[in-house]
């Protein structure tokens, strides 16, 4: 419901970040990127950002040469989860500092717990930054 | 050591994969990596048990098996320390589903976490119960969650409130647990506890209907006041986005009053202020505005009627339209669609603007606007938008065109106001995109130019026209063929010229066969198109004479062709053109009209052929349309019709033909003009003998028993029967076999018994030289047949060969004719020929039987026919 996965993938195509919110194989997950990625990475800068694919859609925008892609249900409202990868965004950013590609690679699970902090189980959670980003500057702190 | 510094050994990993250079490589060093970590594993190493595991989420990522893995999380949850269980429970959501079976061994874990002291635990394993939790899981741990829904820590509460909506979907039954502390949730003042209670709530309402009634009675003040109190806050920086607080909470609430008021007047009268309020308020220069907008718009739409709302909310749409912004043009259209089931007028309005994005560069745009397009159309505008359409369809791409072709095919069909401007609009999106077109579309249009007789001269010399400029278009090239064939009489001679045509240069016969030559002898031309050809050269045949010897050679040419059907059509077709001059004519006499009605039934009902549709199998021969095929029956010849499609109409149109009382009026055989009334058809049949130009049956059996024209009278025409049935038992029998149209079997040598009435004995008819007398008895028990015995009489003084006696009656008598004794006729009355005849009056008693004859018959080796009317039989048959 709301939100299936969400993805993060490179201009080359290549994942750096995945969450699946429903069960998919290993093969379909496999699959699944490569058609969405190929459909979004050849439109261009003009198209508008929803792709429509089998019987959900995508959201997606590009950031430097990160590509980040959200699956939603139909009746989900696209603008809001434009607003939400920029809030994704704007998060990491906080926290790692002028974020890019390798900060996301190399800090992955980092990455993960605040994608968890912010959306369970399809549904966005918390959308206020210091909310979503304190247990994970209180990790720090400790260790 | 910092057990979540994953340290080098992660980082060298990432590095060693990210420089290789192949995908060879790659695998090659996931594989050592997999290699090293399954032996920490199995040594059960505890230090760098995280680290592995954090490699292993980064394969996995990369979508690598890692299922060695997995009890590697569980023995990381169980252990003491925070980052441990921390990337333990990461591991188990990335790496597990709720399928898997190791889940049940994590149950314990989690009832354990679930009660742990430390808050940060307690969210660790609401989380992962959240993420994936299945059905047994979820009804072991519903209590506890439901404890915590109540914490005292807001974020706990929050999490307690997700995790309780996969429970809840999980297992509906526990949905009344539920509702009332989900009830208290809402009236929290921390924005994520509210974020997350509405979810809660609208899932509740979304698998519980009581829950519904609930919220719907005791909450939606409270969420409208809630609503007011976001719109109006003043600036909150934890929250804010782009000037707006908290813009997600703003459409959680949107979206639960949207489902509060669907179908309630109540509860939507209570909304209306505030969404006017956020309707117009509300900023629309950023995207958070505009996702507020949207979603204002969309609740507005689906609550219950209130004129001002609605006003507002097209006009929200409308200016969405004209963003140029391709998102909001997107969610405009979408938000459009549903529009028009509620305000159609409104909508109507945008057209022009819609009309635009159908041609947009953007592919997700082009596809919505198609349908709204499609939506929008009614008689009134669909002069304007084809006319738009199908200039589009000329500069649109490949991929679009296939959905574009069959919209305005659709449209077309739907809405034309008249037939000529349908087959206008139709050959225009032939000539574009002819090879998108499928092959009902234009089935549907030739029934339609058939139907529309006085258009026959425009419509053949439109698609000669059309054929000279695009005849890569397949479609367009059978569309033509066929017509050309049917019609090119009327090509050649400037029949029926409309004054809104532009004149033509005049066409020549040997222009029209030339046409067809090219379709024959395109590469391109598939085995469909081809067998049309040879068909519609076959009707040239008869209709150009003088082309005849050229068409012969263009058949010939298929004499030899692999493909079976070729073949077959190449030698019947020329069988026909060499030796049966005399039928040919009537053989390939113009169509009948197609019954529109019927067709659409059919096509709409896809009936499966029934044996009564044995005749659309022939129908299909002589004019080659090949949608016509009744399925198995009968192909007299074995031919095998390409395309076998289902439910012809070929038994309603054989239906109709046949199915009309006898007028008086007669037509020569062979005439080439579309029979009026079906008696012309009747007699047409009676005419050739046993062939039915609509069913060729001559083809059959000329080509079967060439010596046996003429020597099969026909029985008489019974609208219930199946013509080719008995045909095909005629072809089949062989040169004494009688056809009975009725069935196909013998029939029974004719039975004098007296039925102990007597009826007198007629002269059916008289000429100069022929009289025909009748004799009567009636089987026993049946009251409603008669048996009629026919005595001829030759009065000239030549004798008669070929002797054929003909015989029809109408709807509610059934005739059955037995060979006669013999056909020749000696003169001067020095023998007889008799012939038996069975009449079943279905009307016996209310109407007497009445008949009509044709005789045929040489005379000095001269063709005679006579006919005549028989209404003298004694009124109680």
């Amino acid at each position: 419901m709301g939100i299936r996965f969400i993805l993060m993938v490179n201009k080359q195509g290549q994942t750096r970040l995945a969450q699946y919110y429903e069960w998919l194989t290993l093969e379909e997950r496999r699959a699944l990127e490569g058609e969405i990625v190929r459909k979004c990475l050849a439109r261009t800068e003009q198209q508008c950002s929803f792709v429509e694919h089998r019987n959900y859609k995508i959201v997606y925008r590009r950031y430097a040469s990160l590509f980040f892609l959200v699956g939603v249900d139909n009746d989900e409202n696209e603008l809001a989860i434009l607003e939400f990868i920029h809030l994704l965004v704007e998060t990491m950013d906080r926290h790692f500092g002028n974020v890019c590609e390798l900060d996301i690679m190399f800090h992955l699970e980092k990455a993960h717990f605040m994608l968890e902090e912010m959306v369970m189980n399809g549904c966005v959670v918390e959308t206020s930054k210091s909310n979503i980003l304190a247990p994970i500057q209180l990790m720090d702190k400790t260790s | 050591m910092n057990p979540f510094s994953s340290g080098t050994r992660l980082r060298d990993m990432i590095r060693a994969i990210r420089a290789c250079k192949t995908a060879a490589e790659e695998r090659a060093v996931v594989r050592k990596e997999c290699a090293a970590i399954r032996a920490a594993i199995n040594e059960n190493d505890q230090d760098y048990r995280h680290r592995n595991l954090a490699k292993l989420m980064f394969i996995h990522m990369l979508g690598y098996p890692t299922h060695f893995g997995q009890m590697e999380c569980l023995k990381l949850i169980a252990s003491a320390g925070f980052p441990e269980k921390r990337i333990g429970y990461l591991g188990l959501m990335l790496l597990l589903d709720e399928r898997q079976e190791v889940l049940m061994l994590v149950t314990n874990s989690l009832k354990q976490d679930l009660n742990h002291s430390n808050q940060y635990i307690v969210g660790l394993a609401l989380c992962a119960l959240g993420n994936i939790c299945s059905a047994e899981m979820a009804r072991d741990l519903a209590p506890e969650v439901e404890r915590l829904l109540q914490f005292r820590d807001p974020n706990i509460r929050k999490k307690a409130a997700l995790c309780s909506i996969r429970i809840v979907k999980k297992v509906p039954d526990l949905a009344e647990n539920f509702i009332n502390p989900a009830a208290t949730l809402l009236r929290e003042k921390h924005h994520g506890v509210l974020i997350t209670g509405i979810q809660l709530c609208t899932d509740l309402c979304k698998v519980s209907p009581e829950a519904l009634e609930y919220f719907r009675k005791k909450c939606t003040e409270g969420l409208v006041r809630t609503l007011k109190d976001v719109v109006n806050s003043p600036y909150a920086p934890e929250y804010d986005i782009a000037g707006i607080t908290d813009p997600f909470l703003h459409i959680r609430l949107l979206k639960i009053l949207r489902i509060l008021g669907q179908g309630d007047a109540d509860a939507s009268d209570t909304m209306n202020d505030i969404l006017a309020q956020v309707a117009t308020k509300t900023e629309s220069n950023k995207n958070a505005g505009n996702a507020i907008l949207y979603e204002c718009v969309e609740t507005i739409m689906s609550i219950e009627d209130n004129g001002g709302l609605r006003v507002l909310a097209i006009n929200i749409l409308g200016r969405f339209l004209s963003n140029r912004d391709n998102n909001i043009r997107y969610v405009a259209l979408n938000m459009l669609m549903k529009a028009i089931t509620v305000d159609a007028q409104a909508v109507q309005r945008h057209r022009a603007t819609i009309l635009e994005c159908v041609k947009d560069s953007d592919a997700s745009i082009r596809k919505r606007a198609l349908e709204l397009v499609y939506l929008l159309v009614n008689e009134s505008n669909v002069r304007p938008l084809t006319k738009d359409l199908i200039e589009y369809l000329e500069v649109s791409d490949q991929e679009f065109k296939g959905d574009l072709t069959a919209k305005i095919c659709s449209i077309v069909e739907k809405f034309s106001p008249e037939k000529i401007w349908y087959i206008d609009q139709m050959l225009k999106v032939l000539t574009e995109a002819g090879n998108f077109v499928k092959d009902e579309v234009w089935h549907a249009l030739i029934v339609v130019i058939s139907n529309a007789s006085d258009l026959h001269g425009y419509t053949v010399r439109a698609l000669y026209r059309a054929f000279q400029t695009s005849a890569e278009q397949e479609t367009l090239v059978r569309v033509a063929v066929w017509c050309i064939g049917e019609y090119g009489d009327m090509l050649v001679n400037n029949v029926g010229v409309l004054d809104i045509e532009d004149p033509i240069k005049t066409v020549t016969e040997s222009n029209a066969v030339d046409v067809v030559e090219i379709a024959i002898k395109r590469h391109a031309s598939d085995l469909t198109t081809k067998a049309m050809a040879l068909i519609a050269l076959v009707k040239l045949s008869s209709r150009f004479p003088s082309c005849s010897e050229r068409i012969k050679d263009i058949i010939m040419h298929y004499k030899g062709s692999l493909v079976l059907e070729l073949q077959q059509r190449s030698l019947e077709f020329n069988s026909i053109i060499e030796k049966h001059q005399n039928i040919r004519s009537t053989l390939v006499e113009r169509m009948p009209v197609l019954d529109e009605a019927t067709f659409s039934g059919r096509r709409a009902g896809s009936l499966p052929a029934t044996v009564s549709t044995s005749n659309g199998a022939s129908l299909n021969l002589p004019n080659g349309v090949a949608k016509h095929s009744a399925a198995p029956l009968v192909d007299l010849l074995d031919l095998s019709d390409d395309a076998p499609a289902p439910g012809s109409s070929g038994s309603d149109f054989l239906h109709d033909l046949l199915g009309v009382d006898l007028a008086p009026a007669s037509t020569q055989p062979g005439i080439s003009q579309a029979p009026k009334s079906g008696t012309d058809v009747l007699l047409d049949l009676l005419s050739i003998g046993t062939t039915n130009p609509v069913q060729s049956n001559s083809s059959a059996l000329d080509i079967l028993s060439p010596g046996q024209d003429n020597q099969k009278p026909i029985a008489a025409l019974d609208v219930l029967s199946s013509p080719l049935a008995s045909a095909q038992a005629n072809s089949s029998v062989g040169a004494s076999s009688m056809i009975d149209l009725l069935d196909g079997f013998a029939p029974s040598p004719l039975k004098h018994e007296d039925n102990g009435q007597v009826y007198p004995s007629i002269v059916a008819f008289e000429s100069s030289n022929l009289r025909i007398t009748f004799n009567f008895s009636k089987p026993p028990g049946n009251a409603q047949t008669t048996l009629i015995q026919a005595t001829f009489k030759n009065l000239s003084s030549n004798a008669f060969t070929d002797f054929v006696f003909q015989a029809a009656v109408p709807k509610f008598l059934q005739l059955h004719l037995d060979p006669a004794s013999r056909n020749t006729l000696p003169a001067s009355d020095n023998g007889s020929v008799t012939q038996s005849l069975r009449v079943t009056n279905s009307q016996h008693g209310k109407k007497a039987l009445v008949m009509r004859i044709r005789i045929a018959y040489k005379l000095n080796n001269k063709d005679m026919l006579e006919e005549g009317q028989i209404n003298n039989f004694p009124q109680d048959l």
